[in-house]
């Protein structure tokens, strides 16, 4: 980094956001009875609050800093120092930990009012809040760690509350499952980190983001074991953010309650790989082989997603492949080396996710009391029951229609603005096959949301029986749709680029944080086109892509459904594949989970330690025994036998003297 | 202060002797006391002991067998510290783990439960070669004993399994201490010593016999950590053993076979220290690996415990043999670790046995439905087994692999999947165990934890979260030990 340790300003008030859900997670957790629901809620939304307030105050420390010295520290204590190793429970607060706080604390704020509503009537709400707030807490351990141990440490805390609110109704044993699954997938990235974590401590001799990076810049381009870091670091962020080849878990754990799909599986712990990588940019910068990888998996699993996305009835797995897909923009971005539109992308997804899925939960909920009051037992979340929605839950409409606007690219919300950021950045920095890949997996993306609004919301109600219909959820639900889709609107304004007349505030604001890395790429890449026609070209080609995939969901969803069902019948087999997912599932299972057991079972246990230890220790002892029982037999009692004996030694020991 | 330590237990134990037979209370009340004195009287050793020394501390020395050169010599340092309080911490909570399952001769058990307590504790405090054998072999009878009349059904087998097992690794090492003692002179007397701190002093023999104690003195503690390939007889005594005898053996006495390496054989003999790294550490590995795969296929809840530790105890090998201060450190962070997370899902798994008198696995599911407390103190402490930052386990498990990697990064790959092995076994026990639906009509009204159950189980929770949070309080202490340690095995 250009400005050394010592220009860091130091801030008293960091340990308060991740404290106060911190505190609220304890007296939900020890002290609140079970029975006391709406106060349990209104404690951990409260918590979650007042930490949005501090992280706003922090923020706006930060912009009252000279931009070049937007860096807050805070240090709690030493946790470890063994030997030459030593780690701070301590804290960072930069432009992007900032922005990162404030979407946790922010959308999270929201998410926790919504659940109120949500999980009302659930047996167990006390115990939802208490682990929704213990995951705000490590998720805000995790963006505001100023070392790669302590932000570890949030990396595992998000991943074990993942697992515990999946699996939160428990009775079921899919739901577990899919929970097990999260948390099982998710250290198999942690080992990559673990590793990634240990090479950089034997090279740069500490884990501190201000000293690695600082060393980092001494290294040369392109060094072997900057890329080996980097590849383990992006082995976690896979696992994480749910990338190729790894994504297996997401669409599972979309068994948990749909306000915690909301919060964790779409708008905060799964861009956590996201956030890594773009905390790691100097060391991806320097690392070209890894920064290709990155670019390529993204782009690979955003388009990979969107097509398993067109498949699906189930309009939560909808939103989770569609979540997949937008991660790997975000990957797609940070190989580009737009670490800035990456996150830019992150933060607009977060609000735009987040209403689908909130708004996706607010149809589930109504779908279910309805079909609750039917007597029926269909699917409460299958697209196929739904359709003509937008007549009862009209609030629910107009806010999920503009997150797909949103989503789908649409000129004017957020959503375009950072995905454009991306595709342009991608252009400009040479990668057109990673471009043409993105453009395309955009049209997926605007025909897969377009199809699944039309399905809801559009035509007939095909769950109707004696006139009954579903009705409009509580405004404790729809007030936080609506502020969320204000945030969906306006929230990619202050990214509008400089060929638009905006003036990409965001950028800049992030530029101190990926300076060194944009100076590195400088001296080793060149520096990238700068046209303002190609810039405009491209938007105006996203835009039609965009409206062409709207127009053939209409077309084939909407407007002539027999046609769509002929053509998923014509391609019935590739229809097939994508709706079982590329039987990525079924592959792991039958390629790597039973052989293992299989030979844990059969041969290490059952035969290595049963018979060939416990064989060979049985078979001393019978040894033993027999010989004993053969010796004993000498022991006649008969005294010419002894003399005999006695005779046939000394005979033998004389013998030995003489030869 | 140390002899009083180590003989409260056993004062305890022999008037448990006068008291009368059928007042079980009283007994168990006897030694609950005297265990707690035991407790009280230790934690000072914490408060007492000098951080910036790696001498030996509370010292106690004079002349037991003079004409061998034997003394009655005790003391301390970073090391045995930790594993002098885990032993006392470990102690009442046994007994109160032992209040209502153990009906059947409960004077007899008090009595061998305390002898055992003497044993362990004379162990970890001796300094002389001698008294270090006779607290050995001394801890061994009661251990035998209550496997062997308080266990399950296969008992016998178990206990002579385990003694057999034991035995044989001890009568090398007897060779091996004999062998020092006629080739060792007291340069201040010019006579031969037991006392293990004159021979520290003493230059250390010709590199083959070296090799030879090491390995001698290695194979005995490696039949007791267990170390892969003598870890059969640990999954048998444990399942056998009544739930108090599995968290002593698992939380104490193993934690003897690895302290034994850092007390006896790689101070003693460290020019055969780089022959032996090599095959210790891939027997640890192979451990670590093996003992989690074969836990996965595990029916039975304690043989899936008892296979943990075969992983757990694969990672302080693993780190000892790092040979640096991080692998050290954590390697012994992780020896207590293990007794306080191992012994608590001993207890855990108790509770339910004692419940419904069956440990299969299949027998159980949607238990946290009526057991909700039961099942979040068994998720957490099966997280800090885990090693779930913020919890004891992590500490232990990310510096044996840090230090690993220093020292040889490969070694820390294969290492490191134990830890995806271990998230696999655990939470799919507790997948199996607490949830799903609760179709089993004889676990529809299973009691949550009782008082003394809670009495038990939350000392322990907290532990765990204490090391996680704070492990400086415990690694600060060990630093300078550690540190004297290395400089002394690589001189």
């Amino acid at each position: 980094m250009e400005h050394s340790a010592t220009t860091l300003s130091h801030s008293a008030l960091l340990w308060l956001i991740p404290m106060f859900p911190f505190i609220g997670m304890l007296i939900n957790g020890l002290f609140v009875r079970k029975s006391r629901e709406t106060f349990a809620g209104i404690l951990a939304s409260l918590a979650m609050f007042c930490s949005f307030i501090v992280s706003a105050v922090v923020f706006f420390q930060l912009v009252g800093l000279d931009p070049h010295h937007r860096e807050l520290t805070q240090t709690i204590y030493t946790w470890m120092a063994v030997g030459d190793f030593h780690a701070n429970i301590s804290f960072l607060m930069d432009p992007l930990s900032a922005v990162m706080a404030l979407v946790v604390t922010g959308v999270g704020f929201l998410i926790h009012v919504y659940s109120i509503g949500y999980m009302k009537g659930d047996e167990r709400v006390t115990r939802y809040f208490t682990q929704l707030n213990l995951f705000a807490f490590f998720m805000l351990i995790l963006v505001m760690a100023d070392n790669y141990l302590l932000m570890f440490v949030g990396w595992e805390g998000v991943g074990l509350c993942s697992y515990l609110l999946i699996g939160f109704w428990f009775e079921d044993m899919e739901k577990a499952k899919a929970g097990k699954k999260a948390f099982v997938v998710n250290r198999i990235g942690d080992f990559g980190f673990l590793l990634g974590m240990f090479l950089i401590f034997i090279t740069f001799g500490s884990l501190d983001f201000q000293v690695v990076f600082e060393r980092a810049t001494g290294m040369d381009y392109g060094a072997g074991m900057v890329t080996a870091i980097t590849l383990l670091l992006f082995l976690g962020a896979t696992w994480k953010s749910a990338q190729i080849p790894l994504y297996v878990w997401l669409p599972d754990a979309m068994a948990g309650p749909t306000p915690v799909s909301a919060l964790i599986h779409a708008a905060t712990m799964v861009t956590a790989g996201v956030y890594m990588v773009a905390r790691s940019n100097v060391l991806y910068m320097l690392a070209p082989t890894s920064l290709a990888v990155v670019g390529w998996i993204g782009a690979a699993t955003a388009l990979m997603a969107a097509t398993i996305g067109l498949a699906q009835n189930d309009i939560k797995k909808v939103l989770a492949y569609s979540t997949v897909s937008q991660l790997g923009y975000m990957f797609l971005a940070c190989g580009v080396g737009a670490f800035g539109a990456g996150i830019f992308h992150l933060m607009t997804h977060a609000f735009f996710k987040a209403l689908l899925f909130l708004g996706a939960g607010a149809v589930i909920h109504a779908m279910h009391h309805h079909l609750h009051e039917i007597g029926s037992d269909a699917d409460p979340q299958d697209m196929r029951n739904m359709g003509g929605l937008k007549k009862y839950l009209p609030k629910t409409y107009w806010t999920f229609l503009i997150a797909t606007i949103a989503i789908a690219g649409i000129p004017g919300l957020s959503g375009f603005f950072s995905k454009d950021e991306i595709l342009w950045k991608a252009f400009s920095s040479g990668n057109t096959a990673i471009w043409v890949i993105g453009a395309v997996a955009a049209g997926l993306t605007a025909f897969y949301m377009f199809r699944l609004v039309f399905m809801t919301f559009f035509g007939e109600f095909r769950s109707a029986k004696q006139g009954q219909h579903p009705h409009e959820n509580p405004p404790v639900m729809t007030i936080p749709l609506m502020i969320l889709a204000v945030l969906a609107v306006i929230g990619g304004w202050v990214g509008i680029p400089h060929v638009l007349g905006g003036g990409n505030h965001i950028e800049a604001w992030f530029h101190p944080v990926f300076a060194e890395a944009e100076y590195i790429a400088e001296i080793h890449q060149g520096y990238g086109i700068h046209d303002a026609g190609i810039e405009m070209t491209l938007m105006i080609i996203s835009v039609v892509i965009a409206l062409i995939g709207i127009f053939l969901a209409y077309h084939f969803h909407l407007k002539n459904r027999e046609a769509g069902e002929k053509i998923n019948k014509s391609i019935k087999p590739i229809y097939t594949i994508l709706h079982n997912k590329y039987y990525v599932d079924e592959g792991y299972q039958a390629t790597v989970i039973n052989p293992i057991l299989a030979t844990s079972r059969a041969f290490l246990w059952k035969f290595f330690d049963v018979k060939v230890v416990d064989g060979t220790v049985n078979g001393v002892a019978w040894l033993v025994n027999w010989s004993a029982s053969q010796v004993r037999k000498v022991q006649t009692g008969q005294v010419q036998n002894y003399a005999l004996m006695m005779g046939v030694g000394i005979l033998l020991v004389l013998l030995a003297f003489v030869l | 202060m140390l002899s009083l330590i180590i003989f409260i237990p056993m004062a305890a134990g022999i008037l448990i002797l006068l008291l009368p037979k059928d007042n079980k209370n009283l007994i168990r009340g006897v030694a609950l006391g005297a265990t707690l004195l035991d407790l009280a009287v230790s934690v000072p050793l914490y408060f007492g002991f000098d951080q910036t020394t790696a001498a030996f501390q509370f010292e106690e020395i004079f002349a037991w067998i003079p004409g061998i050169g034997s003394n009655y010599h005790l003391g301390i340092d970073g090391i045995s510290l930790w594993l002098i309080l885990l032993t006392t911490f470990l102690g009442p909570l046994c007994i109160i783990g032992s209040w209502g399952p153990i009906q059947k001769q409960v004077k007899a058990y008090h009595f061998v439960f305390l002898f055992l307590q003497t044993g362990m504790l004379g162990v970890f405090s001796s300094l002389d070669l001698v008294l270090f054998y006779v607290f050995w072999e001394v801890m061994l009878v009661p251990m035998y004993l209550l496997i062997g009349i308080w266990g399950g059904p296969r008992r016998i087998y178990a206990a002579v399994k385990f003694f057999l097992y034991t035995m044989v690794g001890s009568v090398l090492m007897l060779v091996a201490i004999l062998w020092l003692y006629f080739n060792g002179l007291d340069p201040e007397t010019g006579r031969h010593t037991f006392d293990l701190v004159k021979i520290y002093a003493m230059t250390a023999p010709e590199l083959q016999a070296q090799l030879w104690l090491f390995g001698a003195f290695a194979l005995a503690f490696a039949i007791k950590v267990p170390m892969f390939p003598f870890h059969t007889w640990l999954p048998d005594a444990h399942v056998e053993a009544p739930t108090a005898g599995s968290v002593i053996l698992a939380a104490v006495l193993l934690k003897m076979g690895t302290y034994g390496f850092l007390r006896f054989c790689m101070p003693l003999f460290p020019d055969a220290i780089p022959y032996f790294a090599p095959w210790i550490s891939v027997l640890a590995i192979i451990g670590i690996i093996y003992g989690a795969l074969v836990c996965m296929v595990q029916p039975d809840m304690k043989k899936l415990i008892a296979y943990s530790s075969v992983s757990h105890l694969g990672f302080v090998m693993l780190g000892m043999f790092a040979l640096n201060q991080q692998g050290v450190q954590g390697s012994i962070i992780q020896m207590l670790n293990h007794g306080i997370s191992t012994g608590a899902l001993f207890f855990l798994v108790g509770v339910l046995y004692d419940r419904r008198h069956t440990r299969m696995i299949a027998d159980y599911g949607g238990v946290a439905k009526v057991m909700p407390k039961y099942a979040t103190v068994f998720i957490i402490i099966s997280l800090s087994s885990v090693g779930l930052p913020g919890l004891n386990g992590f500490v232990g498990e990310f510096l044996i692999l840090l230090g690993t990697a220093k020292a040889n990064f490969t070694y820390a790959v294969f290492a490191a999947t134990g830890v995806i092995f271990a998230a696999v076994y655990l939470l799919w026990l507790i997948q199996r165990v607490f949830f799903g639906p609760l179709d089993k009509d004889e676990n529809k009204d299973l009691q949550d934890l009782t008082l003394r159950e809670k009495v038990i189980l939350y000392p322990l929770v907290a532990m765990t979260i204490i090391m996680g949070v704070f492990p400086q309080f415990f690694l600060q202490p060990m630093a300078a030990t550690v540190r004297v340690f290395l400089e002394n095995i690589a001189r």
